[in-house]
Order: C-alpha cells, then sequence, then structure tokens
C-alpha cells in the first residue's frame, strides 16, 4: 500500500476576499465574487481550491499601443471604454474588468482626477460585473487619481491598482477604507518589501484584512518569470505556515507578457534561431504560460488582455480544481 | 540527499586538506556537496585510494539525490532523469532539466519520418548565450508489427543520435526494437500490469531503463515498482498517468504531488524514483491542431512546474516549443546565483576604429541578448558589459547600480583608448537615457553619448539612421 501525508505546517488559510458589492450591500453589481481562502498550495491534494482564479480584462481609458495580435480585437471599442468593458464581459466572458486611468498620466493627455473618474462612472453603467481601478503608474498623480475614483465608485467594493511604497500609499488606503474598496498592494519582486507594504497599510492607514490584495509583480515567461514565480511561491508557503502579513490573496499583471519579444516580435533577431513561426500563434500562448505558471504558485486574480488566452486560462484553472 | 551539516560529510572524507579537489580543506569540499556544486568523486585519493573504500562508499551513498538518477542515452547525447533533492525550487535548485522527448510512429513513411526527425533534432534557439534545443525521439509502434517497429527505430538511429525511447507495450515489438538499439541506451516504455514479467526480463537481457505505467494506481505503482527492485532491475521511472482533461486531470497533477512528496519529504526510498509525464496525450482529445498545441503547452506547464521528470510530447511548431522550452529552463535556473558574464569589454566579429561601442550590463540573459543581436547581425562592434551585480538593464537603472560614474570607470579600467576611434562615442541602451547628459559631462565632452533604442533587437534599424554619427 502506498501512503503519504499532508503537509501539516500548512496551518493558517488566506484571507477571502470580496470584490463587488450587489445592492443589498450599497453597490451595484449583478453578483459578487470572492477570492481567496486557500488553506494549502493551489491544486495540492492537501485541500480542495475554495474559489477559480479570476480574470479581469484590460480596459484603457484613450488608445494605447498593443500588440497586433491583441489590437484586433478590440479595434472596434477602443474609443468607447464602456463598450470596451461590455466586449470583454459578455464576448469574451471576463469575470471583471479594469479600467486603466493611464490618459491622466502627465506626458499622456494629463487629464484631472475629476475627469478621469467620470470614466468609471461609465464603465460601472456599462457593466454589472465587479471591478478594478487602475491609474496610470505615475507615483506623484496616482494618489490623487484613484482618490478621484474611489469616491465616484463608492460602495462598489472595487479593486483599486495599486498602492506602491514608493508613493502616498497612505492616501490611497484610506481612499479604499472611506469608500468601501479593496486596495491591492504592489511591490517589486521583494518579500520583505511585500510584508513592509502590508504593514503600513494596515497598520498606519487603517486598511481591514479582508480588504487587502497583493500584486508581488509578474515577470513574464523567458524575461524573469524565474523571479516572479519563486517569490510568489514562497510568499505563499510562508502565508500557510503563518506569516501573518503575507495571508493575502494574490494579483498578476499577466499582460506583461505581451512586452517579451517572443510574444510580438515578426521574426527572431538572431538569424541562426530555428523559425519563429507566426507570432499571432506564439503571443497568446506566451500569455497562458505566463499566467498559468503563476496561477500554479498562488495567483487569485490575473489582468490579462487576449481573449483566447483568458479563455484557457479559465479553464485549465477550473479544471485542475476538479 | 538530506544531509545537511557539513561536517557529517566530512566525517567520511581523509581529512588530509590535500588540495586536490580545488578547496584548500576537506570541509569547505563538504560544503560543496552538500550544495551538490561538486562530487564526491572530485576527492580524487578518497576515490582511487584502496584504504578509502569503505569511507567511499559511504559518502557517496549519503550524498545521493533523493530521487534515483537515471540515465538515458550515452556519450554526449546522455539525459539525465530525476536526481532531484527538493520539493520547492527555492529550497536549492531544481537539477535535471526533464527532457523532451518529440514522438514518430512506425506507420509513417520514410521521407515524412526522416524529414520530422530532423526537424525535432534540428530545432534550436539562442537563449542566455547557449542553444536551447529538445533531446529526444520518442518512437511508437502504431502498427504493431516488431520487424516494422526495428526499422523505423534503426530510420532514426541512422538520421539522429538523439536518444529514444521505444514506446509499445508489445514484448516482441519491444524486443525487436531493443536489438537493434540497446547499445544506444534507450528507455523503454512500457511495463504494464499485464506485460511485465516478459518486459522485465528484456530491460534485464539488454541492461536499459524502463518506465513502469500503472496508471491513476499508486498502490499497484509501488508494488510494481518493488518487484522489479526485487529483481535487481533500478533504473526505473514511473508513470502515474497522464490524463488529458477532466476531473482525472486532477488526479494526475495530485499523483504526481503525492509520489514527490512522498520521495521528498517523507524519505520514502521505494517510491523515489524519477516520473514521467504525457503531454502528447492532448492530441487525443481534439482535432484542432491550435487547442490541441496550447493544451499540450498547459499539459506541460503543469508537469513541468511540479517536477516530473520526462516528457512525451507531439507538437515541433514554434509556438508549441518557444514557450515550453522557455518554461522549462525558467523553473530549472538556479535561484541561488543571478545568471551574470564577467564585466569588461567584449569584441563581436572584427571591431575596427570605425565601429561602434554598445554599453550594457552583466546580467546573462541583457548581455547575451544584446550581443547575439548584434552578432548574428553580422555588427562588427565592442560591448562593454558593466558590472551591475547581474542586474539587467531596467531594473539597474532603477535601482542604481547602472550608472555614469560606474561606465566611465569601466572604460578607464579596461583601458579603453577613444582617441584611436574615428567616431569616439559610446551608444546607450535606450533605457538608460535619462543620464546620457551627465555621461557626456564625465567624460568632458571627448566622447560622443549616442542613446540608442529600447530593444537592442532595434539596433540594426537604429544604425541605419544613426550610424556613423554625424
Ligand atoms: C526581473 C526584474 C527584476 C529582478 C532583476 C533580476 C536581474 N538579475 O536583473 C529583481 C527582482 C532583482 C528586480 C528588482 C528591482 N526592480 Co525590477 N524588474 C524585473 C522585470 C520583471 C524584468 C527585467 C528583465 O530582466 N528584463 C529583460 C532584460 C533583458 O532587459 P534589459 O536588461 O532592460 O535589456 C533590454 C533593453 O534594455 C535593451 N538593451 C540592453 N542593453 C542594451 C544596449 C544597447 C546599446 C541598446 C541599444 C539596448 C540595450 O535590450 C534588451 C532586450 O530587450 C522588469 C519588468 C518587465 N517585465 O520588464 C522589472 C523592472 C525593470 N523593475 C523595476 C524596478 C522599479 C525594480 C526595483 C527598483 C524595485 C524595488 N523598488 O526594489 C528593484 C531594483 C533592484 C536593483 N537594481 O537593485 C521597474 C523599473 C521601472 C522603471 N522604468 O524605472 C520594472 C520595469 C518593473 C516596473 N514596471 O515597475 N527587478
Ligand atoms: S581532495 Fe579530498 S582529501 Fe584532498 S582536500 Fe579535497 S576533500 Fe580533502
Amino acid at each position: 500500500k502506498f501512503q503519504v501525508g499532508i503537509d501539516e505546517t500548512w496551518k493558517y488559510p488566506i484571507q477571502e476576499v470580496t470584490l463587488g458589492a450587489t445592492k443589498a450591500d450599497g453597490g451595484s453589481r449583478g453578483h459578487t465574487i470572492k477570492i481567496g481562502g486557500e488553506k494549502a498550495l493551489p491544486f495540492f491534494y492537501d485541500a480542495p481550491m475554495p474559489h477559480r482564479p479570476v480574470v479581469t480584462m484590460d480596459v484603457f481609458d484613450m488608445p494605447i499601443g498593443m500588440a497586433k495580435a491583441v489590437k484586433m480585437h478590440y479595434e472596434d471599442v477602443i474609443n468607447d471604454p464602456g463598450e470596451w468593458a461590455k466586449k470583454a464581459v459578455t464576448k469574451f466572458g471576463a469575470d471583471l474588468v479594469t479600467i486603466h486611468l493611464i490618459s491622466t498620466d502627465p506626458l499622456l493627455k494629463d487629464t484631472p482626477p475629476r475627469e478621469a473618474a467620470k470614466t468609471v462612472e461609465e464603465v460601472l453603467q456599462a457593466v454589472d460585473v465587479p471591478i478594478c481601478i487602475g491609474g496610470s503608474g505615475n507615483p506623484d498623480k496616482d494618489p490623487e487619481v484613484l482618490k478621484a475614483a474611489a469616491e465616484v465608485a463608492q460602495g462598489e467594493r472595487a479593486l483599486i491598482a495599486s498602492a506602491n511604497l514608493n508613493m502616498d500609499w497612505e492616501k490611497i488606503g484610506r481612499a479604499c477604507v472611506d469608500n468601501g474598496h479593496v486596495c491591492l498592494a504592489w511591490t517589486q519582486l521583494e518579500i520583505n518589501s511585500q510584508k513592509e507594504l502590508n504593514r503600513k497599510l494596515m497598520k498606519v492607514a487603517g486598511v481591514p484584512r479582508e480588504s487587502i490584495v497583493m500584486d508581488p509583480t509578474t515577470a513574464a515567461l523567458a524575461y524573469g518569470l524565474d523571479f516572479a514565480y519563486t517569490n510568489m511561491e514562497r510568499i505563499r508557503l510562508g502565508a500557510l505556515k503563518g506569516d501573518e502579513e503575507l495571508t493575502f490573496p494574490m494579483s498578476s499583471g499577466t499582460t506583461n507578457a505581451w512586452g517579451v519579444r517572443e510574444a510580438w516580435m515578426v521574426r527572431s533577431p538572431n538569424k541562426e534561431d530555428s523559425d519563429w513561426g507566426d507570432r499571432m500563434l506564439r503571443g497568446p500562448i506566451w500569455e497562458i504560460i505566463t499566467g498559468f505558471s503563476l496561477a500554479m504558485a498562488g495567483v487569485d486574480i490575473f489582468m490579462m488582455m487576449h481573449p483566447l488566452a483568458v479563455a484557457y486560462l479559465q479553464e485549465i484553472t477550473q479544471t485542475l480544481m476538479g | 540527499m538530506k544531509e545537511k551539516s557539513p561536517l557529517n560529510l566530512y566525517k567520511h572524507l581523509p581529512q588530509t586538506n590535500c588540495g586536490k579537489c580545488g578547496f584548500q580543506t576537506c570541509m569547505a569540499f563538504a560544503a560543496a556537496l552538500i550544495d551538490r556544486s561538486k562530487r564526491v568523486e572530485e576527492c580524487t585519493p578518497l576515490a582511487e585510494e584502496k584504504k578509502y573504500a569503505k569511507k567511499y562508499e559511504t559518502l557517496k551513498a549519503i550524498v545521493a539525490p533523493e530521487i534515483r538518477l537515471v540515465y538515458v542515452g550515452t556519450g554526449e547525447k546522455e539525459q539525465k532523469v530525476g536526481g532531484e533533492d527538493v520539493m520547492y525550487r527555492h529550497q536549492m535548485t531544481f537539477f535535471n532539466k526533464p527532457p523532451f522527448a518529440y514522438d514518430v510512429t512506425d506507420t509513417m513513411e520514410e521521407a515524412a519520418l526522416v524529414e520530422r526527425v530532423k526537424k525535432i533534432s534540428t530545432w534550436k534557439k539562442f537563449y542566455i548565450g547557449k542553444w536551447e534545443r529538445v533531446e529526444m525521439i520518442a518512437v511508437r509502434s502504431t502498427s504493431g508489427d516488431p520487424a516494422k517497429f526495428a526499422a523505423c527505430v534503426k530510420k532514426v538511429m541512422e538520421t539522429t543520435d538523439y536518444p529514444m525511447i521505444l514506446c509499445s507495450f508489445d514484448p516482441k515489438v519491444l524486443r525487436a526494437g531493443l536489438e537493434v538499439a540497446a547499445k544506444t541506451r534507450p528507455l523503454v516504455y512500457a511495463a504494464n500490469k499485464d506485460n511485465w514479467q516478459e518486459v522485465a526480463k528484456l530491460v534485464h537481457e539488454f541492461n536499459v531503463p524502463v518506465v513502469l505505467s500503472v496508471p491513476f494506481d499508486l498502490d499497484g505503482l509501488k508494488s510494481m515498482a518493488l518487484t522489479f527492485e526485487q529483481m535487481g532491475i533500478h533504473d526505473l521511472i514511473l508513470d502515474f498517468g497522464t490524463a488529458p482533461n477532466g476531473k482525472k486531470l486532477q488526479e494526475s497533477l495530485h499523483n504526481l504531488l503525492k509520489l514527490r512528496r512522498a520521495a521528498l519529504e517523507e524519505g520514502q526510498k521505494d517510491i523515489a524514483y524519477p516520473t514521467i509525464a504525457l503531454p502528447i496525450n492532448a492530441w487525443f482529445t481534439t482535432k484542432d491542431p491550435v487547442r490541441a498545441a496550447y493544451w499540450e503547452s498547459v499539459l506541460t506547464a503543469t508537469f513541468v512546474i511540479r517536477g516530473a521528470s520526462i516528457m512525451i510530447k507531439h507538437c515541433i511548431e514554434p509556438h508549441c516549443v518557444m514557450p515550453d522550452m522557455h518554461l522549462r529552463y525558467n523553473i530549472y535556473t538556479d535561484p541561488r546565483r543571478p545568471v551574470q558574464v564577467k564585466p569588461g569589454i567584449y569584441k563581436v566579429g572584427n571591431p575596427t576604429e570605425e565601429s561602434p561601442v554598445f554599453v550594457t550590463t552583466n546580467f546573462a540573459l541583457t548581455y547575451y541578448t544584446v550581443e547575439s543581436d548584434v552578432a548574428s547581425n553580422n555588427i562588427d562592434a565592442y560591448i562593454m558589459s558593466i558590472n551591475t551585480d547581474g542586474i539587467g538593464v531596467q531594473a539597474s537603472v532603477a535601482g542604481g547600480q547602472l550608472n555614469p560614474q560606474k561606465i566611465v570607470e569601466a572604460f578607464k579600467e579596461a583601458d579603453f583608448d577613444f582617441t584611436k576611434m574615428k567616431y569616439p562615442s559610446i551608444v546607450l541602451p535606450g533605457m538608460a537615457a535619462k543620464f546620457s547628459g551627465e555621461l557626456e559631462d564625465l567624460f568632458g565632452g571627448k566622447v560622443k553619448i549616442l542613446v540608442g533604442p529600447e530593444d537592442s533587437g532595434r539596433i540594426v534599424e537604429w544604425m541605419k539612421s544613426y550610424w556613423p554619427p554625424k
């Protein structure tokens, strides 16, 4: 007889986090989505996965450069975030959508925060799934932008992306608390910075445990996935063993996969490489494998772009849950 | 190896500090055994002198990997299968990348067979300074005819020296294949509940490694492994069953996890063998080639990440091989040391006083990407690799390891004489544009600073407009 035990050191469950709020809870979403709650590494036999990892599809508030394989799916909605969001949900099966307010970047359109926030209202009206709200990545302006967005979306339990150590994270944390949202804590591939940020969000900004999700940074397949994978696996193992500063669901910016040259370049710059084949086929699988690897490391919510990649990620994670 | 203390290994060394292993002390060598950077045989006195024979054997047993190491193939193309010590890569590292074996069948037309074997065995991609390839050919008998199988195996051997997996459950077919190929040490796939007695005889006779296939039945798998072990057959690989989809796929993953945990965390020696996964099974579920290819990659990822030791695969198209190959590389990269190149000035092609000087960092991924972009486009150039402690351009600009002072010093240290150059200038990576002014000042205006493209893959196009500088 073959016998084997379970991992006895995994004693502490990951915090469960609810995204979105229905009318009954003061929001306007059609349903809510729960992430987290794991008691083991993903798809291990030690304990069942409580929730399938979910996908939030990217929507931008202005046209941006995209790889050809991605762009072809959005050409008809690229100037209309509301329609874009609708298409992501009804046609591509997005569990959530993320509205990225990139036009607020001073180097792009420098849209004022109040005005940018209107796009958030548009998206909230266009779809009834829970949403995420992202800034432009500008550390000086994002706190203002995200605060304004958090206010117009009051009560909706949106995921606000994101607070970072090199910006006014406290302002973002407080905007989440005051308006009933979930805060995304983003650090760059460093477990101790992640602990520090989570701690500060809880202790200084007063964000409750059930309103924190972490983004430990996604480095794509062939471009640092080894760092991203191990960082996340260590974070999750640390959490299961009881490190209370790490027991949160994780998020991945899987769209990063499209930055990798193997995902979008027509042919290899190296003439001696075997033929790289059709880039329209390479791109989606690059996004799938980048995301799925990190699903195995413990990611609960994926920010993605290509419809095929989204479908495969949902299918394989659902299958492995049994 | 479960042993974590060098002291306990030191006991079994000669303790003479003779230095033949390259270390000054036996203690230092013992530490290198712990992290597997040295092998016991490298202490030559221990391995060769009779008086140490007993110590040598004991030590070898202690440092043997937790999961048995099985060799497949011979010579340069020999593959190491298994030999792992940890469950998660950050605990040390994973050592032996699972070889990818691509299938051919004995019912293929000869021309198609030869073409496919060539395609598999010439596939290559440059990554971090090395050519990455796939490793093996899996010859499947779909005819059931021993003569046909033998002929197919022979043809494969004439076409490539890649090691093989001989796939059939029919002992007569396997025998025919082994009579042709045994000296190349192929892997036999497989012994199962019906044929195991005959297959055991075969692999014993030909002295080749064998897969035990008892899908979805770990009790059965364990008892077959025990039986083979008792017959003196030790080079075993376990087929736990790869379901391509449905609820059974979860069971496949669970069985792999159970086997690995039993071997690595619970020290169950009687089940501590390498494992085989069959992502090829994706092709039996659909006729759509894109769906099958993507699903095969997803299955490959599942089993690569959780440590299966060898795989049989089908799709050799670039959109399959590239992601699978890179994922395997990333998971098997040693997390203990960032891969670096030596800092300093490198020549690509035959640079002259009219050639450009490119600046980059000593992170191996970055350096070799740039070097291959320059070399494969036949550009003669100098590349200065700055010591950023193995951090890439973008991250080291953000973290400060790449800065103007360092660049100036690096050129000084290398005694690089800009006055001999026709166009005294250096080309910065586009991602480092922000300090080009400061750098020009530091060079006292004697060296012109050009800002190159953000991606080194675009250097060729960039040179069309900006080189030579006006
Ligand atoms: C892996 C990674 C890390 C790893 C680095 C591992 C390593 N050994 O380098 C670790 C975890 C250590 C890390 C740490 C940090 N990182 Co980091 N990291 C990444 C990541 C995910 C991939 C970087 C990579 O390897 N790229 C591949 C290599 C090949 O790219 P490259 O070196 O830049 O080379 C390319 C070009 O520069 C160009 N090129 C190179 N040389 C030359 C030469 C010439 C002449 C030319 C023309 C072109 C050229 O071509 C190359 C191929 O495209 C990126 C995000 C991303 N997805 O890109 C973030 C990223 C680079 N990191 C970032 C940051 C902020 C950091 C930290 C400062 C975070 C922190 N607060 O602690 C630290 C700094 C660490 C330090 N310097 O000490 C930011 C940088 C933001 C910015 N634009 O300034 C990024 C973009 C992530 C982000 N969006 O925030 N990081
Ligand atoms: S070769 Fe052997 S005996 Fe000599 S120093 Fe090294 S470990 Fe000690």
